[in-house]
């Protein structure tokens, strides 16, 4: 076959990689992407987007079981509900399929050559693919390294059988009736949640003594307090050691040491996720690892020249929108402009009931940091929207130097908060004050008039408590 | 019965091993208190190692030239009394031959400061950071007048605009802070990495002497004006070229190249002289293969060539490889005195100063002289001081009689 020779290589082909391949690609750069599987990563495939249409449907499905009997204060009443999970895969499906189409669409506009196969380096320049219709030999004088992370495997719990990853989680023909959970980490809690919302009778073992651990407490509390709700079964500090004999069930073991047996027809591990750099030919690379990451630096470049990485291969935060700005500036440094991560905050979100979303620094992150400071909260059980949308629990909170009022950090925890997250992480990057967010009018009613309240709660005068 | 061990001590600084340089002792030989067993090397010093007990030795670690790891057994020694074994902090302080410098206490570890605020990126948003990153403009210099000190576009501009600003205008002179980045490749990236190769690994010594250049360009002058038609004009390298071929065959350990990571040495008894060359793309070094096989011409017509090909950029890869010692020279640019880099992985190299003439005492009086000095570097680790002082005194002696350059046998 012949060698395809190139300017900018691009392996992988998730949020980081096609974003630096279209942007690339726009600003003229020849460039070629690699992908074994479909185009938009685990993010379009089988992570953000194929969850939250779960999700969704498991909120739509449990908000329409509450109606059933009148049991809720506005007087709707509905005979019966029934979810048909084989339909709610292939609606999912299809939206995975517009998206990866929509991918692929947008990567030919901007005259994106696409090699479909498993990417394997030769050299520093050199890679090939095994293609169907055989080997491909590609030669690049830029590489960018995006081929994102696997879900983490338990030894004693290897995939396989009841034995589930979140892969797999998003595409079960049938309701598990026990589901358990191991980590209690944002996809752990998401998968969980829709799972126990469709039907299933849900346990959450976590080894740490308190689910979302990245969180601070007072973020958390609403999260568990729903759980509870919910009749999902929190197991803080607690281990897995293996399927039980009948391989039907689990076995525990409990803070106080003793052995316990959990009835599960699937187990969802959920435990983390590692960078994939195993079987692609970069351990003869030979590039600079930091922990089992790729070592890069402020422009995403590895040890070796000419050879960038981005995304979760990278390291943490493992989030797409991440991933999209590496590529989108890696492309832009390899078409000669001056670019650098210069970013102030990645804003996260958990979608789980309620959602949390954080952007910059919590309060213990920012004393942590010297800073002297001061923070406003304001709960929904005060704003007006969430009241009539029968969804009070959570606040927004704010965190801002204490000399000079600038904003530091944002957090929410609350029905639908994810949305707020571009407000969080404009005035972040903007430079904001408590001072602007206070001053600028929030329309109401919204949950968004919360975000002022928290900014004027800071200044001391809070005016709706 | 007991058995004690005599480990190796930590013989100085950050060592983590030493080599065996000498046994005092053997297998089954008695020992006493204090008695010299061994002499181990560091880079810094030899040490000698006491026996801290009276016994019999039934074991040591290994042969001369070994390198033995600090804090592992030593040697073993059967005593009459109880077993033990010497921790290095135990043994009686071993006595070095050479004063080795007592290590200073370390200082006690300070508890961790209260975390004063962490210094401040630039508070600036993502538009005025782009402006400021294509105007080449370090925001860490800029002062924000917007709130809480964000600095905003205007600011930029500002600080774009100050060159040209009522005051410098007046002087005629502007400020200028515009950065180019210029990535290195190619020849100049080969270059930098051969540099750094150079400096890093071989610990240079740098020696200059000065030569009586008059009576050799008497002598290129009298050549030069009869050379046959298709003679080059000679330049002073060819003599120099002939000289070394000369002084290498009697001192023949500066003409090698020296592997360190096998520790070998390998001397050539082919006298390939690298040329060091600027060409247009930067620093060459075209090799006159087999100096010793050529005769004052031939090294000058193949140095000219090898000097026009690289030049040209039509030099192969042979060409430009393999030499086993090199000169320096920048002719007219030569200088006083330079501090040439050794051509990794070779020995020597021979800087040519500029000729010039000066004054010299003749013993009664000022005469004019034509005088060149000339600055050698040598690897340290394997040529000595005196080495490279004799081996460049002999081409001095070459060059200020030139006839012995021609002598043969």
């Amino acid at each position: 076959m012949k060698e395809i020779v190139c300017k900018l290589l691009v392996i992988g082909a998730g949020p980081g990689g096609y974003v630096c391949a279209i942007r690339a690609g726009q600003l003229g750069i020849d460039t070629v992407i690699v992908e074994a599987g479909k185009p938009g990563g685990t993010c379009l495939t089988v992570g953000c987007i194929p969850s939250k249409a779960l999700i969704h449907a498991a909120e739509e499905f449990d908000a329409t079981q509450r109606m059933l009997a009148g049991k809720n204060p506005m007087g709707i009443r509905v005979e019966g509900a029934s979810i048909d999970l084989a339909r709610t895969i292939t609606w999912k499906d299809g939206i995975v399929g517009r998206l990866t189409s929509g991918v692929s669409g947008l990567l030919q506009k901007a005259r994106v050559k696409i090699v479909h196969g498993r990417a394997h380096f030769r050299d520093g320049k050199t890679v090939e693919v095994e293609t169907e219709t055989g080997q491909q030999i590609i030669r690049a004088e830029t590489v960018v390294i995006a081929t994102g992370s696997d879900p983490v495997e338990l030894p004693n719990l290897p995939f396989g059988g009841h034995v589930i990853s979140s892969t797999e989680a998003l595409s079960l023909g049938e309701l598990p009736r026990n589901l358990v959970v191991i980590g209690g980490g944002y996809i752990g809690l998401e998968l969980g949640t829709a799972f126990a919302k469709m039907g299933s009778q849900v346990t959450v073992v976590e080894a740490t003594q308190q689910v979302l651990p990245l969180y601070d407490a007072d973020l958390v509390r609403p999260v568990t307090r729903k759980l509870t709700e919910r009749g999902i079964r929190v197991l803080t500090g607690a281990k897995a050691i293996g399927l039980s004999d009948t391989g039907e069930g689990l076995i525990i073991e409990t803070p106080e040491g003793r052995q316990q047996a959990l009835a599960a027809d699937r187990i969802l591990v959920t435990v983390g996720r590692r960078p994939r750099t195993a079987g692609s030919g970069l351990e003869e690379l030979d590039l600079d690892r930091a922990g089992p990451y790729l070592r890069i630096d402020d422009r995403c470049r590895t040890s070796m020249r000419g050879i960038y990485a981005i995304g979760d291969v990278t390291g943490e935060p493992m989030l797409a929108h991440r991933a999209m700005a590496q590529g989108e500036m890696v492309a832009e440094i390899v078409a000669g402009r001056k670019r650098a991560w210069d970013k102030r905050c990645i804003p996260a979100i958990c979608f789980t009931d309620p959602e949390i979303v954080s952007a910059g620094l919590s309060p213990a992150e920012a004393r942590a940091q010297g800073y002297d400071i001061r923070t406003g909260q304001f709960p929904f059980s005060a704003n007006g929207r969430a009241m009539t949308m029968l969804s009070e629990e959570g606040f927004v909170r704010v965190v801002a130097r204490a000399d000079t009022n600038l904003v530091l950090g944002l957090q929410a925890v609350g029905a639908g908060v994810s949305e707020l997250s571009a407000a969080f992480a404009l005035a972040i990057e903007m430079g904001a004050r408590l001072e602007d967010i206070a001053g600028t009018i929030h329309a109401h009613p919204t949950r968004s008039e919360a975000v002022m309240e928290a900014a004027l709660k800071a200044l001391g005068n809070a005016l709706h408590m | 019965m007991g058995e004690f061990i005599v480990k190796m001590p930590d013989v100085g600084e950050g060592v983590a091993e030493a080599e065996l340089v000498e046994w005092h002792v053997k297998t089954g030989d008695p020992v006493r208190e204090d008695m010299v067993i061994a002499a181990v090397m560091t880079d810094k010093a030899t040490v000698e190692i006491p026996s801290p007990v009276n016994g019999t030795v039934t074991w040591l670690a290994g042969e001369i030239g070994d390198r033995i790891a600090v804090k592992a057994p030593l040697v073993r020694i059967e005593t009459a009394s109880g077993a033990g074994e010497a921790e290095p902090e135990t043994v009686p302080q071993p006595q070095p031959a050479e004063p080795v410098k007592a290590e200073a206490p370390k200082p006690v570890p300070k508890a961790p400061a209260p975390a004063a605020p962490p210094a401040e990126k630039p508070l600036a948003a993502p538009s005025v950071r782009l402006f400021a990153r294509e105007s080449g403009v370090d925001l860490r210099q800029v002062q924000g007048t917007g709130p809480a000190g964000r600095i905003l576009r205007e600011d930029v501009e500002q600080f774009l605009n100050q060159g040209a600003a009522p005051v410098s205008v007046r002087a005629g002179l502007a400020k200028k802070t515009a950065t180019e980045e210029i990535k290195l490749t190619g020849l100049r990236r080969r270059i930098a990495e051969k540099m750094v190769l150079s400096t890093s690994r071989i610990p240079h010594i740098t020696y200059v002497e000065e030569v009586d250049m008059t009576a050799l360009e008497e002598l290129r002058a009298t050549m030069n004006a009869d050379r046959k038609a298709d003679h080059p004009k000679l330049t002073v390298l060819p003599f120099l070229m002939r000289a070394l071929v000369k002084a290498i065959s009697e001192q023949p350990n500066v003409n090698a190249t020296f592997d360190d990571d096998a520790g070998i040495i390998t001397r050539y008894s082919a006298v390939h002289i690298g040329i060091a060359t600027q060409t247009p793309a930067g620093l060459t070094v075209p090799v006159v293969r087999h100096a010793e096989a050529r005769g004052i011409f031939d090294c000058a017509i193949e140095m000219n060539r090898l000097a026009e090909a690289a030049r040209s950029g039509t030099a192969t890869r042979d060409e430009l490889s393999g030499s086993t010692i090199t000169i320096s020279s920048l002719g007219a640019l030569g200088g006083i005195v330079s501090t040439p880099v050794i051509n990794h992985p070779e020995v020597a190299i021979i800087g040519v100063n500029k000729i010039a003439t000066r004054p010299v005492w003749d013993g009664t009086q000022f005469v004019p002289r034509k005088m060149m000095n000339l600055s050698s570097s040598f690897d340290h680790r394997i040529i000595d001081g005196w080495d490279a002082a004799t081996f460049v005194q002999r081409i001095r002696t070459l060059l200020e009689t030139p006839a012995l350059i021609f002598i043969e046998g």
